[in-house]
């Protein structure tokens, strides 16, 4: 009677990393879903395009790597890893990029940031945010291609116009996306950062920026922060507290993230208040809670300790802080997230734990001199 | 130390880092009171059951045996005796399948049951207060108790140590799930752990006595602190639970709130841990004189339709507590039934679902139904399928690592599994050792929480195996390196005692030669020199041979110059040739340079050795020669007494080129010996 030889430990809690991946997929769908509210279906196209992309790259370089092994491909397929990176990747975009800014996007995060330097687990690089990177740095007009929030469009922008936006570049009334760009009062649209920042640069005042924008205030569903994007920060804020509560992701990267860029924007509120932005005004525009709680905290490319987490996120915040206040670019979520992937193995050696029963040379003596002060109180 | 004692009345405890939370499944054994079990037909007693050495048997084949009767005997102090758990006749002693994760095989005691159950001669001791120290400890070491919590270390080697202890801490968390045993143990016989704990007190002399239980025992609890109750030394601490509190090192910690150094044993904090089954063990052993012979076991699992904590003989073949337990065998659908299937039965080829000896935690399962219960044998777990899917799955469900830092957050030794894995995959044991892997405690919390699913603590056994037999290969490979080198020098030394064994010899020759040479007729010397120049020769051939390199160019210079001292004086001409001799030994030197130089080298330093221990010799002779040739020339022979002077000469000129060669020679040696010795190092 011969047993079954297995290696302990012989039961598991029966967490699964597709498990892990479906509900980070799961916590993101408000933050698309705030994007589908006041953006329109530009970002749920591109995310579509995006995922197709990213599973066809996917599957053909599994099939690549294993030869023989369906079941294995299926898995690895479906892991959720390939998904997730397209969802992130989809809702970075403009929502009227042609179509094939998302599926170069896709096809390079997968093959090239993901799947050549070794597949899951290995990549240096965040893949959406690489793939974000390289679009913004080789398509600059597409990337800033910024349609206003669909309250200020005076052009009907529903689902078939938007379809046929990203893959004409015309509306089917024959609009270009230029002149969906263009406001009610004839001004081209940018992003909040991006209008502070032109703003600024013209000499005026972060106040009289906020105050005369029409996108920004006088409108019943803005919190008169950044029309529409403040939304966007806050639901992705609230998946990104259900996904700490279920302990997909730790705390530390986006508490000290959220802490830096705090302490930063403070700082220069308090020194020039006119000249620099509110806390909740970075907070709560661009990549912001993205980047805090899906990007920042993919466990692949950040730090593995706790003090590494809080130094990674500490170190992200200050980068977003410097490039959105002194860098060329409006946003710089994206930028910072890959330099702290490329600091990340250097933090992780720097701040490792101390091992049980290291390091506790001094402890030793006060152990003895207790015994002997013991000793000498019996006596 | 006062504020511990002050925080542990306050119920207050320090915190170990990481620790999970698995399923506890206590509730399917802890209801039911521990069960005697019928006697086995066979029980198998491995030699060795704990850390240390084996003893030497006492018994043969055929023997009958007692019960208590001691099977093995050591005066090692490392070795624990093993005795008959019931009496019978020893049937076999053989190597058979042991408690091992290899399911390695060891010698084992083999004995019949004679269902007679006779013990032997038994002492009880009434007083045990009444016992000096030394005499509890003999009465441990020879009941044969080794810690019963794990790993199995020699009790009397644990209580008999001599550093004042500030606190002694009974283990009696249990941590690992499903296990009830200690549990039960302390309801049922908490009268007589107490006892052993006063034992232990007599022994150590601890400051304090700390008993650490998790608060998943209410009924426990209750009963250690009702026998506890009076004696104020004994605090029974209730810990949270949480795996693995039960671990030696995070128990310190919880309840001292000190760290073990690393590499170092709680006793040399002035702490000693024991197992709680250890304690009952002892206060049978001192009082009852009942040897470690029997011990409570837990079958639990989905696969034993009557799970339930036993007492089961040492020995037991694990088979029998199956049957005992009605274990369903779920790949095969059918029911082991009692009394058909027998220990002696040989393995058939259908395989079985697991069994597990030890928790689901740290268990390993065991080969075959042949394995016996232990010493450390706590719990057989016999788990279902949908109870422990991984058990059964062979084909692993390991994923890449994403670095979600889990395992890392669950370590209760604070390491970083990841990268542990990743070092232990790309065997870089380097690494692995500069990462503390041999903190790890085994104690598969990260395995448990991994959502990859990678085995790990299976990665860092494999890895932990491979760095020390690594470290015993090169601790061979030290001793075989002396040993060769002793040989090497002791080589030399005899070569060296021969050499001049040899001159001395033959210079007391020459001497007669010569002096009997002296009396006239210069023939006979030239022919006595003749005799030595062809020997001379001689041994300038064989040196050449031997280095093969010199052998074209060097001949013909010591023929030509051995024509030219034709001419000369006999005596000096030998020693010249003797002096060629050993410039040639010293030529080899400077033109190799691997391996051969090294051997060279040595020679060419025994060599310089010996040369100028026949220096010596020779000093000696040149001066016998001396004085035959001085009273030769009184005999008013021209001829000789020209000899005579030139041989003076030649031997004042060959003495002062000989030291300056010798020196040269020398430093020679000196250099290339030691650039060997560099390239060997």
């Amino acid at each position: 009677m011969a047993f079954l030889i297995a290696s302990s430990p012989h039961n598991h809690n029966k967490a699964e990393t597709s498990a892990l991946m479906k509900l980070v997929i799961y916590a993101v769908l408000p933050g698309v879903f705030a994007q589908w509210y006041f953006f329109g279906w530009g970002n749920i196209i591109h995310i579509a395009l995006a995922i197709t992309t990213a599973l066809t790259c996917e599957f053909i370089v599994l099939s690549l790597r294993s030869k023989n092994k369906t079941k294995n491909i299926r898995k690895q397929l479906f892991d959720g890893s390939a998904i997730l990176t397209a969802i992130l990747l989809g809702l970075c975009l403009p929502a009227i990029a042609p179509w094939w800014i998302s599926v170069i996007g896709a096809a390079f995060a997968i093959l090239v940031v993901k799947q050549l330097y070794g597949g899951l687990g290995h990549n240096p690089f965040n893949p959406a945010m690489a793939a974000y990177v390289m679009l913004l740095i080789s398509f600059p007009i597409q990337m800033t291609s910024w349609q206003p929030p669909l309250a200020l469009v005076n052009i009907d922008l529903g689902f078939y116009n938007t379809l046929t936006t990203i893959f004409t570049g015309f509306t089917s009334e024959g609009y270009s996306v230029e002149q969906l760009r263009t406001s009610i009062d004839g001004f081209t649209m940018a992003t909040p950062l991006d209008t502070l920042k032109t703003n600024l640069g013209l000499g005026f005042t972060v106040f009289e920026t906020v105050e005369n924008n029409i996108f920004t205030n006088n409108l019943p569903s803005g919190l008169g922060i950044a029309y529409g994007w403040e939304w966007i920060n806050i639901a992705l804020f609230g998946g990104g507290l259900v996904l700490i509560a279920k302990k997909a992701i730790a705390w530390q990267t986006p508490f000290s993230f959220l802490l830096s860029l705090l302490i930063c924007s403070f700082i220069a509120y308090s020194i020039s208040p006119d000249s620099s932005a509110s806390t909740l005004f970075h907070w709560l525009t661009g990549g912001c809670m993205l980047g805090a709680f899906f990007i920042l905290t993919d466990p692949v490319t950040g730090a593995t300790s706790v003090k590494g987490r809080l130094v990674i996120g500490a170190l992200a915040g200050l980068l977003v802080y410097l490039i959105r206040t002194f860098g060329g670019y409006p946003d710089g979520v994206a930028f910072a997230v890959l330099l702290c992937n490329m600091a990340a193995p250097l933090v992780d050696q720097y701040t490792r734990p101390r091992v049980y029963g290291h390091g506790i040379n001094s402890a030793k003596t006060p152990v003895i001199e207790e015994k002997n002060s013991k000793h000498g109180e019996t006596k | 130390m006062e504020p511990i004692i002050e925080r542990i009345n306050q119920n207050k405890f320090w915190h170990f880092h990481g620790g999970i939370h698995p399923p506890e499944q206590k509730t399917l054994t802890s209801s039911k009171p521990i069960k005697q079990l019928p006697l086995p037909k066979q029980l198998i007693i491995p030699l060795q059951q704990h850390i240390g050495r084996q003893g030497d048997l006492l018994v043969n084949v055929g023997d009958k045996v007692l019960k208590g009767q001691a099977l093995t005997q050591s005066l090692n102090p490392m070795a624990v005796p093993i005795h008959a758990p019931t009496s019978g006749t020893v049937s076999a002693i053989k190597k058979s399948v042991i408690a091992h994760p290899s399911g390695l095989s060891e010698l084992c005691v083999f004995i019949d049951v004679d269902y007679k159950d006779t013990w032997q001669t038994r002492e009880i001791c009434q007083d045990f207060t009444q016992l000096s120290q030394q005499q509890i400890i003999n009465k441990i070491a020879s009941a044969g108790i080794a810690g019963m919590g794990g790993a199995g270390f020699p009790t009397h080697i644990k209580v008999s140590t001599k550093p004042e202890i500030n606190f002694l801490i009974i283990n009696a968390v249990e941590c690992e799930p499903y296990i009830t045993a200690d549990d039960l143990l302390m309801c049922e016989h908490s009268e007589a752990i107490v006892d052993g704990i006063k034992i232990l007190a007599q022994l150590l002399n601890p400051a304090f006595i700390l008993i650490g239980i998790e608060n998943n025992k209410p009924q426990a609890i209750k009963a250690l602190q009702h026998a506890t109750k009076g004696i104020e030394k004994i605090n029974v601490c209730v810990l949270p639970t949480k795996y693995p509190t039960g671990g030696e090192k995070q128990l310190i910690k919880i309840l001292t709130g000190k760290e073990v150094k690393s590499g170092s044993l709680p006793i040399h904090s002035g702490i000693v841990v024991q197992n709680v089954a250890t304690c009952f063990a002892i206060s049978d052993a001192v009082i009852n004189d009942i040897p470690l012979i029997r011990r409570v076991v837990t079958l639990a699992g989905q696969a034993l339709t009557k799970p339930q904590n036993v007492w089961a003989l040492l020995g037991t073949p694990v088979s029998h507590l199956l049957e005992q337990t009605g274990f369903v065998n779920e790949l095969n659908d059918t029911i082991a039934t009692p009394q058909v299937a027998t220990p002696s039965v040989t393995s058939s080829p259908v395989i079985n679902p697991p069994v597990i000896m030890g928790g689901p935690l740290m268990g390993f399962s065991i080969l075959n139904e042949l394995v016996p219960i232990v010493k450390t044998s706590n719990c057989i777990l016999a788990p279902s399928k949908t109870e422990m899917p991984s058990a059964f799955d062979n084909n692993s469900n390991e994923v890449e690592c994403i670095r979600c830092g889990q395992c890392a957050q669950v370590c209760p030794s604070q390491l970083l599994p990841q990268e542990l894995q990743w070092s232990a995959k790309a065997k870089d044991h380097q690494q692995l050792t500069k990462l503390n892997l041999f903190d790890c405690i085994d104690c598969g919390a990260c395995a448990y929480v991994c959502p990859s699913q990678i085995p790990l603590v299976q990665y860092y056994r494999v890895a932990k195996a491979e760095i020390r037999q690594q470290q015993q290969f090169d601790l061979k490979a030290e001793q075989a390196k002396a040993r060769f080198e002793a040989r090497k020098l002791r080589l030399e030394k005899e070569k060296i005692a021969r050499e001049e064994k040899h001159k001395k010899a033959a210079a007391a020759r020459k001497a007669v030669l010569n002096k009997k040479s002296a009396d006239g007729s210069s023939a006979s010397s030239a022919v006595a020199a003749a005799l030595a120049r062809v020997k001379a020769k001689k041994k300038a051939q064989q040196q050449a041979t031997s280095s093969s390199e010199n052998t074209v160019s060097e001949l013909p210079v010591t023929s030509n110059k051995a024509t030219e001292t034709n001419n000369e004086s006999q005596v000096a001409s030998s020693e010249k040739q003797a002096h060629k001799k050993s410039e040639q030994k010293a030529t080899p030197i400077k033109s190799t340079d691997d391996k051969k130089s090294k051997i060279a080298a040595v020679v060419a330093k025994a060599k310089a050795r010996a040369q100028k221990e026949r220096e010596q010799d020779q000093h000696l002779t040149v001066s016998t020669n001396e004085k035959v040739t001085t009273t030769t020339a009184d005999t008013g022979d021209k001829k000789s007494r020209i000899a005579a002077a030139i041989a003076k000469a030649k031997a004042k000129k060959e003495q002062e080129k000989q030291k300056a060669s010798l020196s040269v020679n020398d430093s020679e040696a000196l250099t290339s010996f030691k650039s060997s010795n560099k390239e060997s190092t």
